[in-house]
């Protein structure tokens, strides 16, 4: 299933391949082989500490990794490099705690990128970010802060902040989690929309529901290395690994 | 009043023996040891009249003025090389990291008496020549213009007060460095990953997203290390630069009005520093009130 020979139609969006990376002694990410193709939505599961988090964190070179690839299009992530803001500027990333700068307004957070980044004019800049404020549908709180809005607002805000940048791809680190169960599916909702209208996106989370609608691939990760990996369907109905099974009885319990 | 009504018997017993010794030390000077106490000539010590030319400057004002002067050149000074010596001490670059930490170090472990008699020396005698700030300061010392009376004060001690002001900032630049570290360290990872994530530069994140988060929370501890600056300028005194505290000196060698004069002297820092340091609580206040 993970065969790098698998021949996709065309060279994917995002290529992991043989990715290893240490904490010191600690083996976080072991041999992960993984392809995004262009509009594929994925979605990462599994327990606490199992480096699914640190998977994607490794995507956008906010970790370093030791061994192995990361291809993002035709540029390999390398968090030494001096130019690695350019890559993320195509790659968005939407955090557990949203990230939001404290200090900003709404609008100015949704604008610092573009202005700052993509050098677009201020008035560019706004306009694009009252469009994705209406898309998130909280244009009305352009001139707050973060910290007067609520949980699931501010991680919307984030959602805009980083479709803001017109990325090829966006990563989710457990998007919902940070959040109370009532504003969750605003949030989802939101993420819904995006995997609709064709956003590449890559999604660790434990919302099984989301992955069961929305994802084209569930891979399962165990201590740091890829378990399984399988449509939806298999996935929830049919899962082959007993870690998998172990994982899935725990969180639809719950 | 309140301020008896929350008192305990203790605290009487504390006020009994501060009123107590505060007696004493009245009773001592008024009677034991002979002191002739006249206030009368300390306003002319700052300002007196001339029969020819008006009134004038005299030498507490004139100190005054330089105090003023020093503590303004070395509080701007001090925070640029402040805020240097914090970015240095962020950086990744160890090499950076470890100058910085050496001269913050350094300073923060001797006493600024021992600092300036080190640095006003070197600086004078080594550094000045080779940059041509020698030069420069005798250019300014010749030249008549009112704006260098006015930024400098008397033209002859110019290239002595450059020397004390880039002393004293450098003196002060390490303490200034550890309140912008302790600043900039405040400002949660999740901004920083945050302005990553958008693909701005290190220096944009640095610039636009960690420093004004980190500027907004040092401002009080600022206020506090530029009250510190204001009395260390007395120092100067040493290195015959006619701050304050010098000019005290020679008013007090001068008229012999010791305790006169030097309470005056101490009032004047007082009013200075104590109105400073009530700003910064205003400003603590609006902050947290906010």
């Amino acid at each position: 299933m993970r065969e790098k020979d698998q021949t996709p139609m065309n060279p994917p969006l995002i290529d992991i391949s043989n990715l290893n990376k240490w904490y010191d002694d600690f083996h976080v990410l072991k041999d992960i082989n993984l392809t995004v193709q262009s509009g594929e939505k994925i979605v990462i599961c599994g327990p606490s500490g199992s480096g699914k988090s640190t998977l994607i964190r490794c995507v956008n070179a906010l970790e370093a990794y030791q061994k192995g690839d990361i291809l993002v299009g035709a540029d390999r992530v390398d968090a030494e490099d001096k130019n690695v803001h350019k890559l993320r500027q195509r790659v968005g990333m939407v955090f557990q705690q949203f990230n939001l700068f404290a200090h900003m307004t709404v609008l100015e957070n949704l604008c610092f990128g573009p202005v700052k980044a993509l050098k677009l004019s201020k008035s560019e800049a706004e306009e694009r970010a009252r469009h994705f404020l209406t898309k998130v549908r909280i244009p009305e709180q352009a001139d707050k802060y973060p910290s007067q809005l609520s949980g699931g607002q501010q991680q919307r805000v984030a959602i805009a902040r980083s479709l803001c940048m017109n990325p090829d791809v966006m990563l989710f680190d457990e998007p919902t989690s940070a959040l109370d169960p009532e504003m969750i599916n605003e949030v989802l909702d939101t993420m819904i929309e995006l995997a609709d209208e064709g956003m590449t996106m890559l999604v660790v989370t434990h919302e099984m529901g989301f992955a069961k609608s929305v994802a084209d691939q569930v891979v399962f990760m165990d201590h740091g290395a890829i378990v399984e990996q399988a449509t939806p369907d298999t996935f929830f109905s049919n899962p082959k690994h007993e870690r998998t099974r172990d994982f899935l009885t725990k969180i639809i319990q719950h | 009043m309140r301020f008896f009504k929350d008192l305990k018997a203790g605290d009487y017993v504390i006020l009994a023996i501060t009123a107590a010794f505060l007696g004493a030390v009245w009773y001592q000077l008024a009677f034991q040891i002979n002191y002739n106490w006249d206030w009368s000539g300390i306003p002319s010590f700052f300002v007196y009249y001339d029969e020819e030319t008006g009134y004038q400057q005299n030498v507490l004002l004139i100190g005054f003025f330089n105090l003023i002067r020093i503590a303004i050149y070395s509080s701007i000074l001090s925070v640029i090389l402040g805020l240097g010596l914090a970015l240095m001490r962020v950086s990744d670059r160890r090499w950076m990291n470890w100058t910085a930490r050496v001269l913050v170090e350094f300073v923060r472990n001797i006493p600024p008496l021992v600092f300036l008699f080190i640095f006003y020396f070197f600086v004078s005698d080594m550094i000045f020549p080779v940059l041509g700030i020698r030069a420069f300061a005798q250019m300014l010392a010749n030249s008549d213009s009112a704006v260098v009376g006015f930024l400098f004060g008397d033209r002859v001690f110019v290239e002595n007060l450059i020397a004390g002001v880039i002393c004293l900032s450098l003196f002060e630049a390490a303490y200034v460095s550890e309140i912008f570290r302790a600043g900039i360290e405040s400002v949660g990872k999740d901004q920083r990953e945050g302005a990553r994530s958008v693909g701005v530069t290190k220096y944009q994140e640095m610039r636009y997203i960690v420093l004004p988060q980190a500027f907004e929370k040092t401002v009080p501890p600022l206020v506090g290390q530029l009250i510190t600056l204001i009395k260390d300028t007395s120092i100067m005194s040493v290195i015959s630069i006619q701050e304050f505290t010098f000019a005290g000196s020679e008013m007090v060698v001068s008229s012999g009005r010791i305790f006169e004069v030097w309470i005056t002297v101490a009032v004047v820092y007082f009013i200075i520093c104590y109105a400073l340091s009530v700003y910064s609580r205003r400003l603590e206040i609006g902050r947290t009130g906010r």
